[in-house]
């Protein structure tokens, strides 16, 4: 089930005027901003399908620079989210496709900054619920509703053994689980929900595994 | 967890509970949070709500001028004393006119299920509630049931416009808040969901045609018909009428028409009152001006 909380359905507060396409895209958005770490320098935002019609009557477009720049859904700043990021000199460039995507409401953010960027493609499915469905070229299943472990590692045997004997020797319980790869024997990306936010500690303990190149964490 | 609408009123009469009870304790088990913890939560989107509503009755007006000041008419005209329809059903539909017209101004608002459909949850609690007196708690458990049948409709079918059309946005909320009144009134699980399916039954096939791709025209006064809508459905419902088809094939003969929708009449701005002669004007009018800023 896509719902799992009644806080879904009553909620959340948010600045208007749309949950799907106002609070959906900040939330996106602040995926992007977790997911790269840091404030980017620039952001090249394409929008899809609803998202690429009715961006401008939705505020979709300042309410993902929002999100961007870490606010909330209910954030008033929102409103005035491009003097903010050009306060801030992050470039924003934003583009209209036409291309049919598989839900209506997609986003494909690129942010970044002289040392990185972070690709990502974002569904938002309904009452502020969104989904992340890309990230760098990976597909993943990615709610931002659980904590949540990245792990970008060698296509290798052993790796994700490594990993999750490394969680149980933590206490972390893994509630779901699942790995993409772009090629065999190459790169692929391990996406992890887990119960409760994991330590700083743990990071750092996982990123010295042998075979693991990143990994990002997400909290609720 | 519950399912769908016939789990849920079955789980609830089994126990010789309310819908909201059956809510708020799937809430405590999902997050493995207390009762007090949830119920906090939703104080504060209650609070919101009251904002919202208190802030629409005294006129706002959106940034494109399309929609505002209406609640801030109807409650004059009630004042008036004029009403055909009943002072109760008017409230009810002006105060979910001035949570979306907030809305429509980028002011915050809860989502209930979504912001497009925030008026209606609201607009009717906040009309009932001088009739049934709710205390506090029960005013917070309204919200858990308009929740616990949002939540089906969300598993099942859908809550976004872009994927279901209206009927999936405005659609849901009135199906949710018929429910919730029935269960403040004093009615059982089972009306509740005799008042969902009566209502979504006249919501079906509603398609979603903002002009401008802004959540104003028609939405705005969607949420005023929506409330209504509830509001007599929740009445037949506690007469004892029950609907023909059961609550959750009602959901799905939604979810089956959001499929078949032209993607034109799904938030697209594309179709219906959006492709009027006078929805273009309005649209070539508000971004030209946005243009020329």
């Amino acid at each position: 089930m896509k719902y799992k909380s009644v806080f879904d359905i009553i909620g959340p507060v948010m600045i208007g005027p749309s949950s799907s396409h106002t609070a959906g895209a900040a939330r996106i958005g602040k995926m992007a901003r977790e997911l790269f770490g840091r404030e980017p320098k620039w952001a090249n935002i394409s929008f899809y399908g609803s998202f690429a019609k009715t961006y401008k009557g939705h505020g979709t477009d300042v309410a993902m620079i929002g999100g961007i720049m870490n606010f909330e859904t209910d954030d008033e700043r929102i409103i005035k989210a491009f003097d903010y990021a050009r306060e801030k000199g992050i470039k924003i460039r934003i583009r209209v496709e036409d291309a049919i995507t598989d839900h209506p409401n997609t986003a494909r953010i690129k942010i970044g900054d002289d040392d990185g960027e972070t690709e990502l493609v974002g569904i938002s499915i309904g009452g502020g619920k969104i989904e992340i469905v890309e990230l760098n070229g990976f597909e993943l299943k990615l709610s931002g509703h659980h904590p949540a472990i990245l792990v970008v590692h060698d296509d290798r045997f052993g790796a994700i053994a490594a990993v999750s004997n490394l969680l149980a020797k933590h206490h972390i319980n893994i509630g779901h689980m699942d790995v993409s790869r772009k090629d065999i024997g190459k790169i692929a990306l391990m996406t992890i929900e887990v119960d409760q936010t994991v330590d700083e500690a743990v990071i750092n303990e996982l990123q010295q595994l042998p075979q693991i190149t990143q990994v990002t964490r997400i909290a609720e | 967890m519950f399912r769908n609408a016939a789990e849920l009123v079955e789980l609830a009469e089994s126990q010789n509970k309310k819908i909201s009870d059956i809510m708020i304790e799937q809430e405590m088990t999902v997050t493995k949070r207390s009762k007090e913890d949830v119920l906090a939560q939703m104080e504060r989107n209650l609070v919101v709500m009251e904002e919202a509503v208190d802030r629409g009755l005294k006129g706002v007006r959106s940034h494109s001028g399309l929609t505002g000041g209406d609640a801030v008419l109807l409650q004059k005209y009630i004042q008036s004393g004029r009403s055909l329809s009943g002072e109760l059903l008017l409230d009810a539909v002006s105060k979910a006119v001035a949570t979306n017209e907030v809305n429509a101004a980028m002011g915050t608002i809860c989502a209930t299920p979504t912001a497009g459909s925030a008026g209606v949850v609201p607009g009717t609690l906040f009309a009932v509630q001088h009739k049934l007196n709710p205390t506090r708690e029960e005013k917070l458990r309204f919200l858990f049931t308009s929740g616990a049948f949002g939540f089906v409709v969300a598993n099942n079918a859908s809550i976004s416009g872009a994927a279901g059309g209206c009927q999936a946005e405005v659609g849901s909320a009135s199906g949710m808040a018929a429910a919730a009144i029935v269960e403040m009134a004093g009615g059982t699980p089972a009306q509740s969901a005799e008042a969902m399916a009566i209502t979504l039954k006249n919501m079906l096939g509603l398609v979603c045609d903002p002009v401008a791709g802004l959540v104003e025209v028609p939405c705005v006064k969607r949420n005023a018909m929506g409330a209504a809508n509830a509001m007599v459905a929740a009445d037949m419902a506690l007469a004892g009428i029950t609907s023909r088809i059961p609550c959750d094939e009602v959901i799905d003969a939604m979810y089956r028409i959001g499929q078949t929708m032209p993607v034109a009449l799904r938030e697209t701005g594309q179709g219906g009152l959006a492709a009027t002669p006078t929805g273009r004007e309005l649209e070539a009018k508000i971004f030209g001006f946005a243009l020329d800023k």
